[in-house]
């Protein structure tokens, strides 16, 4: 099971006034970092015997700068919880004060990488949702000593909790069971809190990794960085022996061999890619409810992370289901809750709760969050028959184009004639698109909940609490109305910020709208015979 | 699951009303000179690139090309702001905003009072030539802000003065 650095410390007595310093261990980490960044050009010397000249040289100097400010961070930063305010100072020519009010915060994350495992640290970061960026950084704070970061958590979500309690991020913190250096610190097992744990994903979830596609991005990751040091120690790929006879096979190979053997092996590769980036991510995944209303997600196998979210700030949930892991009846599910953000990666606006898993128990673990499963289950309202054709209509325009452009390719660019051919295989695979993007559409309005649900290539079925919605745009264009139907999103300070009913029939959308907040749309609407 | 509707429009029985105010009558010719300024940049970069290119073989193509612009620049500026006239509309109640915008696509949108933040006025170089005013409401939501373009400058300061006084009469953080 993972863990984060136990905070079986006590907490560092505060300075004047109640502020705190960052841990002198992090003084460490800045360096260490440094090294690490440089490593492809420290490995680029090594094995060149030369540097690459002034490039080098810079890269150095730069670094060196750049762990003279790291310690200088240490000296200027501070932080304290004071008057219902989180503030925080840094800087040191230009000094900063960010002060927030709690009733502002809605998340508290807690991540350490290896490193800071290693020295028993962690980095946290207050979400205030907050829309602009940089304010967004300004709460974080690397560098922490866990049992000072536990401590920060409880005051900032004002559960004066002792610290021991606090510690419960991994009551069950068998650190040794990972391998990793972590395994050096002393575990103590924190006697657990009352908490109810809602979902724990067991080991044979990774099993959905291959299909999460997550490992594209490794993939590309890795080769940039193989390139990068390729390209400082200045070796010559062709020089490279294997690879020679590689290209050289492959040339030798019928052609129609190749386009079999080299997809399967790219597809084989991110699907590996994919299972260990999930076990990275997702190992001894566990949602509990802690007592005072909150949700909390600790996960990561190396890097560890622990997520908790107010329940006040959630306004849904999200169950997605992308078309590989639909294949294989997986799910994942997301929160909607105020001041998370999902559109930059799910995972890292810390907004998951619960990786890619059965979807049975994606269902299971929504309706638990929710405290009620029927928005989750219920069965949906159709858009009917204009709806469906206008599926069609749109996928048949996508594959014009695309067709369009496969025409044009071969005159601009040296590829073979019949790249246009593709857009006739093309035809049956967009119909079935077509076809499946209307099987997906439906919404529902169960209780306080609306329900809608969408997509192909990504199912998604939000849950969102009407308490939630402030306010519809009924978006209608041209081609839309001449069917009869309209778009209706509820916008909402949760989340994506917008979720849709689309293609609904206009009355259907009005009716929908009315039910779910009576007494706003009532005013404007006529009712006829 | 089932099916809604049938495939056939049925009468409709439900109905949202447009709002009860339009836009200032000036909001027409400031809606046709601004897309006419960038029609003619266009034509410009048009007309530039004809004569740098000249003798290359496809003056023809050219031509028709900048013949096919002017007559798309035409039809926009003939329909669009008269058709954005008719659809363009607000209203404002002690509970609601309501506008309606666009013409080709078309967007209604209702926000409570309770739940906006700011209502924010604002004024371009042209529209102040036009004595026209934007008024923007926004909601806790990123998706959501309501625009009333083209308003008769005192109407949008009557506008924002009466929002401002609903406002204060409702507390909370609006999320």
């Amino acid at each position: 099971m993972s863990s984060l650095p136990d905070a079986s410390g006590t907490a560092r007595p505060a300075g004047a006034d109640g502020w705190r310093r960052l841990d002198i261990r992090m003084l460490v980490v800045h360096p260490f970092r440094e090294l690490l960044r440089l490593f492809p050009l420290l490995l680029g010397i090594l094995v060149a015997g030369s540097s690459t000249g002034r490039g080098g040289l810079w890269g150095l100097l730069g670094a060196g700068i750049a762990v003279t400010l790291g310690v200088l961070r240490w000296f200027t930063t501070s932080y304290r919880v004071a008057d219902e305010r989180v503030q925080v100072r840094r800087g040191l020519l230009r000094r900063q004060l960010v002060s927030v009010s709690l009733d502002r915060v809605r998340t508290v994350d807690i991540t350490a990488s290896p490193l800071h495992r290693v020295l028993g640290l962690v980095r946290v970061n207050v979400g205030t949702g907050l829309s602009d960026r940089r304010r967004e950084d300004a709460l974080r704070l690397d560098g922490l000593s866990a049992a000072d970061a536990y401590r920060l958590r409880d005051d900032v979500l004002r559960r004066h909790a002792t610290p021991v309690a606090a510690a419960a991020a991994a009551p069950d913190a068998g650190t040794a069971a990972t391998g990793a250096p972590a395994a050096a610190l002393a575990v103590v097992a924190a006697p657990a809190a009352p908490e109810e744990e809602l979902a724990a994903a067991p080991p044979g979830w990774a099993r959905y990794g291959p299909f999460t596609l997550s490992g594209f991005l490794t993939v590309f990751f890795i080769a940039g960085f193989a390139w990068r040091i390729v390209s400082e120690a200045h070796l010559d790929v062709r020089r490279l022996e294997r690879l020679t006879v590689g290209s050289a096979n492959l040339g030798a190979t019928p052609l129609w061999l190749d386009l079999i053997a080299v997809p399967l092996g790219v597809l084989l590769v991110v699907a590996c890619a994919s299972t260990i980036g999930y076990v990275l991510a997702f190992w001894g995944f566990r949602l509990v409810r802690r007592e005072g209303g909150s949700l909390q997600v600790t996960r990561g196998l190396i890097s560890t992370r622990a997520t908790t979210i107010e329940e006040r700030r959630l306004r849904g949930v999200e169950i997605s289901e992308p078309l590989l892991l639909r294949l294989v009846r997986g799910a994942r599910c997301i929160a909607i809750a105020t001041g998370l953000r999902v559109g930059r990666g799910a995972e890292r606006g810390g907004s998951l709760l619960l990786p890619p898993a059965p979807r049975a128990e994606a269902v299971r673990v929504a309706g638990a969050v929710l405290g009620t499963s029927e928005p989750v289950t219920a069965p949906l309202l159709r858009h009917g028959a204009r709806a469906h054709r206008r599926r069609y209509t749109r996928v048949a325009i996508a594959w014009v184009v695309v067709t369009a452009i496969l025409v044009a390719l071969p005159r601009l660019l040296p590829l073979p004639p019949w790249t246009w051919e593709v857009s006739l295989v093309l035809v049956p695979v967009a119909a079935a698109l077509a076809y499946d993007r209307y099987r997906g559409l439906g919404h529902a309005l169960t209780g306080r909940f609306l329900v809608t649900s969408l997509g192909s290539l990504v199912r998604r079925r939000c849950v969102l609490a009407v308490d939630g919605i402030i306010g519809w745009n009924l978006e209608e264009s041209f081609f839309q109305r001449r069917a009869g139907l309209a778009t209706l999103v509820a916008t909402t300070a949760a989340g994506r910020q917008r979720y849709a009913v689309q293609d609904v029939p206009l009355e259907d959308a009005l009716r929908l709208a009315d039910d779910a907040l009576p007494e706003l749309l009532a005013p404007f609407l006529v009712r006829g015979a | 699951m089932t099916d809604a509707r049938a495939g056939r429009a049925q009468p409709a029985s439900l109905q949202l009303r447009p709002p009860r105010h339009l836009v200032s009558p000036r909001a027409v010719l400031y809606w046709t000179v601004r897309a006419a300024m960038g029609w003619v940049v266009f034509l410009v970069a048009q007309v530039a690139f004809l004569v740098a290119s000249q003798g290359d073989g496809l003056l023809g193509w050219h031509v028709a090309v900048l013949a096919a612009t002017v007559v798309a620049a035409a039809a926009h500026l003939a329909v669009m702001p008269q058709w954005r006239y008719r659809v363009h509309r607000w209203e404002a109640t002690p509970h609601a905003v309501y506008t309606q915008a666009g013409w080709f696509s078309q967007q209604r949108r209702i926000a409570p009072i309770s739940r906006i933040q700011t209502v924010d006025t604002e004024r371009g170089a042209l529209e102040q030539l036009f004595r026209l005013s934007n008024v923007t409401v926004t909601t806790a939501s990123a998706a959501g802000p309501l625009r009333i373009h083209g308003l008769d400058r005192d109407v949008a300061q009557g506008l924002v003065d009466d929002l401002s006084h609903a406002i204060e009469a409702t507390r909370g953080d609006a999320t």
